[in-house]
């Protein structure tokens, strides 16, 4: 009989979850996000390099036309190829696990997410035009950790403590503008391989 | 009395219990994913949240979009109690063990 109720609340509390919170985000997209990440920001940073301009240094920092347009291309497909290989793994993840995808819950996710991300690109659209670039990759920080702690309520709640982090660096590359590539790389690429590791091994 | 009779008795089924935790932390579920989550079918959503609505648990919203019919499920403050009681119940009865 105790085991029919134990049995009972467990299903009550799966239930809850699984109705509330987006469970089949994959650990993988993590790791593969991260690496899109990392790729990119060494092609830029190699990229500057060669060039001879020194990118850890603020002042001098006068681009041509088409390296600006370059970098933003590269961000594009950085941020293209971490939605798709979100997506893939994240479906198959779903697919194993027998559970519905499109859900309310999804969408209250994506909402989440993208409210503070497309404000963020706004803002960073605005800072390119004005030619504050020494400001874009703290900005990125920002929105991406603001975005991530506002979507915690709706998946698993680790989420917000890659949130803080990015926060953290965010803040912190405010005051080393100029090194901002560096921050980026660490943020994007190095947090979120670590986070989807972890992620990985424990809802496995 | 015994503490197991004080168990309500209805939400002894798995599904009434799926459909209350669901709808406990969520505001109105429609027909369809509330189908996806239990796992159940259409016949069995529809006979337990019908028993659940004449136990005034939960309230059902019909409406059309476009043409088509759909139900949602939004729990009750009575149902929101008795199942907060039920859940108070089975601790009790599991940690008495």
């Amino acid at each position: 009989m105790t085991d029919k109720h134990q049995e009972d609340l467990m299903h009550i509390r799966s239930m809850m979850e699984r109705s509330s919170r987006f469970i089949s985000l994959s650990g993988l997209s993590g790791v593969f996000a991260g690496l899109s990440a990392l790729a990119g920001g060494t092609y830029v940073y190699i990229r500057l390099k060669n060039l001879g301009v020194d990118y850890l240094t603020s002042e001098n920092a006068y681009y041509e036309k088409e390296l600006v347009l370059e970098f933003f291309l590269v961000a594009l497909a950085v941020l293209f190829f971490a939605i798709t290989f979100g997506i893939y793994f994240t479906f198959q993840k779903s697919k194993k696990n027998n559970h519905p995808i499109w859900t309310s819950t999804t969408k209250n996710l994506l909402i989440n997410l993208t409210i503070p991300l497309f404000v963020g690109f706004v803002f960073c659209l605005s800072l390119l035009m004005h030619h504050l670039f020494v400001f874009i990759a703290p900005a990125t920080l920002l929105f991406y950790g603001l975005a991530l702690i506002n979507a915690e309520k709706y998946t698993f709640s680790d989420i917000k403590y890659l949130g803080y982090l990015e926060l953290l660096l965010g803040m912190a590359s405010l005051f080393f503008l100029g090194k901002g590539l560096l921050f980026w790389i660490i943020g994007f690429g190095v947090l979120h391989i670590l986070y989807g590791i972890i992620l990985f091994k424990k809802y496995k | 009395m015994s503490i197991i009779d004080k168990l309500n008795k209805d939400f002894e089924s798995r599904v009434r219990l799926g459909i209350m935790s669901i709808l406990l932390v969520n505001d109105w579920v429609d027909f369809t994913e509330m189908k996806s989550l239990l796992a159940v079918t259409d016949g069995n959503l529809a006979s337990h949240s019908a028993g659940l609505e004449k136990m005034n648990y939960i309230e059902v919203k019909k409406e059309f979009v476009g043409k088509k019919p759909k139900t949602s499920y939004r729990v009750t403050n009575t149902g929101r109690v008795a199942f907060k009681e039920h859940l108070d119940f089975l601790e009790k009865l599991i940690k008495s063990k």
